[in-house]
């Protein structure tokens, strides 16, 4: 595959909870290339957080590497490391600080890195809500005073702060109700069109995974079972697990579908 | 700003609160403005007037050299409210630091910070000022020394418990993953959210200290004579009691006032600010 942008090579962790040992991740290699949605699916305890946070640098992994743009990453990563990936969480209410604005909690991560002037900062931040849909003047507002789909997309915006070209989207819909869900998708496709983004999708829903992603790969217990392209996965799965998934995803997943095409109609 | 008054003003127990401390505070500052006898504050003997029951014009009566007693609980109040804000100036940052750096950093400094903060806890915090009061000079200076080295311990540990709890939520691993320091996660993230359980405390804790230190005066450790203090107020007439009652129960309702005062006071904070303990 030309163009890889993020490898994971062999990677592996374990943690120890009391005197057992869990293996949350257990030898799984992948590559994601630019511009890529890779979605990763599994039930929860199936080790998909634990890969996001290996992606992220939360931990370290046990064996194995992980390579962004070619070059392995080290243990311990730098500010410059810290820069090149990005995650929006599953809960704008908890991601995002309930005591400081808006435009405190983006211009973190232009502070942190130097990006700009420090006077033009302020601007900066005003065409970052720009981008993800929001009034400049929002900058000024506590979380509090915003909606869910609103947060998220101020969660959006810090992530896209950073202009690092990997985000790791962890269930980034899953608080939201189903037209928001929609809207929040469709946001997520433009930005990635428009700046050349990478995606590493979490997610246990199916219906979401259909939208958005290129390729889904499928975890169990750590393990990847399999992994193809997601027109592929969702009518040929070759796997029993992942036709266990699929047909139990609720018959509403079916209806969410047609009201997620109605909006995208409706919305152009 | 108006929720907040709404609220503290809907409860009578809130609003008898503000009532009190306003009435404290108000006497502490304007004690040169109130007070009948100005100097009576300091070394003045008017033995023509001494020890007098409550009458015109020394409302609470007078003390064993004929000071005026009402003049010097209102400068005893002043006293005991720089004690008491000068205390927790010092003892909060203090275990407002410990407690952040033991809740988020963890590991050996956890250990060691808050090992430290648990045997300071576990000393009975009179016996503790008592102690150190023994050691030092009975004066002021080193009374508000003795009650801060008994009072940041529970701070830390406030707003240990707190940031415990805050750690876990996701707007300090975005920060994180951003790459911000440790010092801007602890005191940009973490404390703000530490405030509104911080402040209560802090309301509360005015009237206990006010207490520990009338304790400690009581037992001739804290502010020597001649400054008015409520605590040795009440120690000089606790043996002229019953008969001059005034010599005691003027100052003790004094001390009472103020620590119920700032307790209600602190209650209607933590409704306001949604503090939770």
């Amino acid at each position: 595959m030309k163009d890889i942008h993020i490898a994971l090579r062999n990677v592996s962790k374990t943690f120890r909870v009391g005197a057992r040992t869990v293996r949350a991740v257990e030898c799984i290699s992948v590559e994601v290339a630019n511009g890529e949605c890779l979605a990763i699916v599994g039930e929860s305890g199936s080790g998909k957080s634990t890969l996001a946070n290996l992606v992220l640098g939360v931990y370290p992994p046990d064996a194995g590497n992980i390579l962004m743009d070619g070059a392995a990453l080290p243990p311990k990563r730098s500010l410059m490391h810290r820069r090149m990936v990005q995650l929006v969480q599953q809960n704008p209410l908890s991601s995002l600080n309930p005591k400081r604005t808006v435009g405190a909690s983006i211009r973190l991560a232009l502070d942190v890195h130097g990006i700009g002037a420090p006077g033009d900062r302020k601007k900066r931040i005003g065409e970052l809500l720009d981008e993800v849909g929001l009034p400049a003047e929002y900058s000024d507002r506590s979380p509090a005073a915003l909606s869910g789909g609103q947060r998220q997309r101020v969660a959006i915006a810090r992530a896209l702060a950073c202009e690092s070209r990997l985000v790791v989207l962890d269930e980034p819909t899953s608080s939201l109700d189903v037209i928001v869900q929609a809207r929040i998708l469709r946001l997520l496709n433009d930005l990635r069109k428009a700046r050349g983004l990478t995606y590493v999708f979490i997610t246990h829903d199916l219906a979401v995974v259909r939208n958005i992603a290129d390729r889904v790969m499928v975890l169990k217990d750590g393990a990847r079972v399999e992994i193809g392209k997601t027109a592929r996965i969702f009518s040929r799965p070759e796997h029993s697990y992942t036709r266990g998934l699929i047909a139990a995803s609720p018959v509403i997943a079916q209806e969410e579908q047609e009201l997620r095409d109605r909006l995208r109609k409706e919305i152009g | 700003m108006k929720r907040a008054a709404a609220i503290v003003l809907s409860n009578p127990m809130s609003l008898a609160g503000v009532i009190l401390i306003a009435l404290v505070v108000s006497s502490a500052v304007f004690a040169d403005l109130v007070a009948p006898f100005p100097s009576h504050r300091g070394a003045v003997v008017d033995f023509a007037n001494f020890n007098q029951p409550p009458s015109w014009p020394n409302i609470m009566g007078t003390d064993l050299v004929g000071r005026d007693l009402f003049s010097r609980i209102l400068y005893a109040y002043r006293i005991s409210l720089i004690l008491g804000i000068v205390v927790l100036l010092l003892a909060v940052p203090a275990g407002v630091v410990v407690g952040l750096a033991a809740g988020y950093i963890g590991g050996r400094t956890r250990f060691i910070l808050m090992r430290t903060t648990d045997v300071f806890l576990s000393i009975p915090p009179l016996v503790l000022a008592m102690s150190i009061m023994g050691v030092l000079e009975p004066t002021l200076a080193n009374g508000m020394m003795a009650v801060t080295a008994m009072w940041w311990p529970w701070y830390s540990r406030l707003v240990f418990n707190i940031t415990l709890a805050e750690k876990e939520e996701g707007y300090v691993l975005a920060a994180e993953l951003i790459g911000a320091s440790r010092i801007h996660v602890m005191f940009r993230e973490i404390l703000p959210n530490c405030f509104p359980a911080i402040i209560t405390k802090m309301t509360l804790d005015l009237g206990f200290v006010i207490l520990i230190a009338s304790s400690l005066s009581f037992l001739g450790l804290g502010v020597q004579p001649p400054t008015p203090d409520l605590g040795s107020m009440v120690a000089q007439g606790a043996s002229y009691l019953p008969d001059s009652w005034w010599l005691t129960v003027f100052p003790g309702l004094a001390i009472l006032v103020a620590v119920f005062g700032f307790n209600l006071l602190g209650d209607a904070l933590r409704d306001v600010l949604g503090g939770d303990q």
